[in-house]
């Protein structure tokens, strides 16, 4: 291999960045939907990636689901706009919010304005970050209450407020959980676009 | 080193000479040194330190208050919600499929199998804080010494007060005299219960030991034997053991003339504390010279020595559900509540309680223990065994909490203090329903053997 091709390799491009982000939002959603067995386990099927196995969905109604709002998310992470993703799990019945995972993305302005090169990373630090996060949603059945009503989960998105409503969006509020614990995950950070990752869980009630 | 005057503290370091010197001695160090400079050792003179340390100091802070700064602009945003102002929350309309009705979380499986419901965390009992009754104790003697109450197991109270004894029935409420000292200045030191409740034992302050008979109102026996008053007294069985001023602990057969079976000699002071084990099988005697000894029943020396209170040891209390567990209360100089191993005579645990403990007392179905102070807020205690963390105080009388007894069912406490009261709290757990049935199973159940036996007999 030339030093040139060494070169690109090693810092990332705002398009880069964007495509990594939003491919692990979906390995993500997708691990925590199965961890949390919000959906059937019969429902995923193996996935390697990351160097970890991952259980993607094969319902076709959560696929396209995901992969709308991931497509729509990609946008805004290309003009920067794109402020946090939280994925909600909620209670069917009482539609109460019972957890909620919230990555919190940090975008270089000066990257997606100014085209400017981002500082070096190699992708195998970036790899290596994002499967400390996965390995934590895996680990983190161990501490969440387990969730024992049918369950759904949504997708809220921040973003700039200049930033136009597309038509197949609507506002909606935060659904925060009143009394949450609240435990950190790890981060990433392409050097584009930095994820802190977060999930608060209703605290059961102290007797 | 031996030149030097001596530094003494808080004295400077080291004082110049120079009153006049600045402060800022590197400058004027540097151009005195100036001199005897040499090319390894930079001349200072030629910086302008104060400029460069500011300017050093400058871009520290700046890098160091940057990212708190925004940290804090962040949890400020947050806490105010402004933070949401400019962002905007979107959701996709068309919401993602609920999961399959009837899907059952497969974590379920693993986490709540054969777990069952998580215990219920057990929340202390509710205590009362007041109590259920109160009377008058008139002339009740403020003597540390003294062992004025107890209670019988045929639920009588009997209660020293100053020259006579008084018997009040806790079932019926009535109120006898059971006996009055003959000559004017004898007082009653120390009341004992028989475990029949038909005897009652009674210390005065002419050294002598009475038996009286409850039924007849007579007194049996009178026992002599110390040569000062006597201030303790425990049954075991048909033994009384008799603890006075003289520093004795005398054990008496009451059944047979001769009635010394042995006379215990291990304490210098009086002796102010003395209970049998619930075995029968070691005497825990506790006395004024700040000594706590557990003596055999067959005799000899004492077993132990404990020598680790530091005031006079009155409160003693076998642990019920524990052999060989002896609690131990200390005087106003000690304040503690020990606990014993009377097996092999080890210190469990001490805590201090912050007041005179004046007596303990075990409860029979709960692993707690009740303990009563002395100034300054005269309470009562409930403590759980063995982590000691404190249920209950209870607050009432005015004066040091002198005597506890114990109600025979074990639930009710009195308490006879110092202000001339004895109160009565109900702040024992009661027996567990589930062991009373069980119990009154196993009595069904042998009462039905005996009369089978009866049946069968030609």
């Amino acid at each position: 291999m030339s030093k040139q091709a060494q070169a690109t390799r090693n810092t990332i491009t705002l398009k880069g960045s964007t495509k990594v982000v939003s491919e692990f939002f979906a390995y993500a959603v997708n691990s925590i939907l199965y961890q949390r067995g919000v959906y059937p386990p019969e429902d995923f099927e193996p996935q390697k990636q990351y160097g970890l196995t991952m259980m993607v969905s094969t319902e076709p109604g959560i696929k396209k689901y995901l992969c709308s709002v991931l497509e729509q998310m990609s946008d805004w992470l290309l003009t920067g706009s794109l402020q946090k993703m939280v994925l909600v799990i909620s209670s069917v019945a009482s539609k109460e919010v019972l957890e909620r995972w919230t990555f919190d993305i940090q975008t270089d302005k000066a990257a997606v304005k100014e085209g400017k090169p981002a500082p070096e990373k190699p992708q195998s630090e970036i790899t290596k970050e994002i499967q400390a996060i996965i390995r934590q949603i895996t680990a983190s059945v161990t501490f969440l209450p387990l969730l024992n009503d049918r369950c759904s989960f949504d997708l809220l998105v921040y973003t700039d407020v200049q930033s136009a409503v597309p038509m197949e969006w609507e506002e909606s509020d935060a659904r925060i959980i009143i009394n949450a614990a609240d435990v950190k995950l790890r981060s990433f950070n392409t050097k584009v676009h930095k994820v802190d990752a977060l999930v608060s869980y209703r605290a059961e009630a102290e007797v | 080193m031996a030149h030097q005057t001596p530094r003494t503290p808080f004295s400077p370091a080291r004082s110049n000479t120079n009153a006049n010197q600045r402060p800022n001695s590197l400058t004027s160090a540097a151009k005195k040194a100036k001199p005897q400079l040499d090319r390894f050792i930079p001349s200072r003179s030629a910086l302008d330190v104060d400029v460069s340390s500011y300017n050093l100091l400058k871009e520290n802070a700046s890098a160091e208050e940057l990212p708190q700064r925004s940290e804090y602009a962040k949890l400020l945003e947050e806490t105010l919600g402004t933070g949401s102002s400019n962002a905007r929350i979107l959701a996709f309309k068309n919401k993602a499929p609920a999961p399959p009705e009837g899907h059952i979380n497969q974590l379920a499986s693993l986490y709540t199998q054969n777990a069952g419901n998580k215990p219920a965390k057990k929340a202390f009992r509710a205590v009362p804080s007041a109590p259920e009754r109160i009377l008058d104790a008139p002339d009740l003697m403020d003597d540390y010494y003294l062992n004025l109450l107890d209670w019988s197991s045929t639920n009588v109270v009997a209660i020293a007060l100053k020259g006579a004894v008084y018997l009040w029935n806790a079932s019926t409420g009535s109120i006898e005299t059971l006996m009055e000292c003959q000559a004017e200045d004898d007082y009653v030191c120390s009341v004992a219960w028989a475990a029949d409740g038909k005897h009652v034992s009674v210390g005065t302050s002419s050294a002598q030991v009475q038996i009286w008979d409850v039924g007849r109102m007579k007194q049996v026996r009178a026992l002599k034997g110390h040569s000062a008053r006597v201030s303790a007294l425990a049954w075991s069985g048909t033994t009384l053991s008799s603890g006075g001023r003289d520093s004795n602990i005398i054990n008496h057969d009451v059944r047979i003339r001769e009635h010394i079976t042995g006379v215990l000699r291990g304490h210098e002071q009086e002796v102010c504390g003395l209970k049998w084990s619930p075995s029968g099988q070691q005497l825990a005697s506790g006395g004024n010279d700040n000594l706590l000894h557990v003596w055999s029943a067959t005799g000899g020396p004492p077993m132990h020595r404990m020598t680790a209170h530091t005031a006079a040891v009155k409160a003693l209390a076998w642990c019920p559900f524990q052999a060989n567990l002896l609690a131990s209360g200390g005087g106003t100089a000690d304040r503690s509540i020990k606990f014993w191993n009377t097996h092999t005579g080890a210190l469990l645990n001490s805590i201090d309680t912050g007041s005179q403990v004046c007596a303990l007392q075990w409860s029979r179905h709960e692993k707690e223990i009740l303990s009563s102070h002395g100034f300054s807020q005269n309470q009562l205690c409930l403590w759980k065994y063995p982590s000691m963390a404190k249920v209950a105080e209870m607050t009432g009388h005015n004066s040091r909490v002198l005597h506890l007894a114990q109600s025979p069912d074990g639930v009710t406490v009195c308490s006879a203090a110092a202000d001339e009261t004895l109160r009565f709290w109900k702040c024992f757990a009661e027996a567990a329903p589930a062991k009373a049935a069980k119990a009154s199973v196993a009595s069904s159940a042998s009462f039905l053997r005996s009369v089978s036996i009866r049946a069968t007999r030609p």
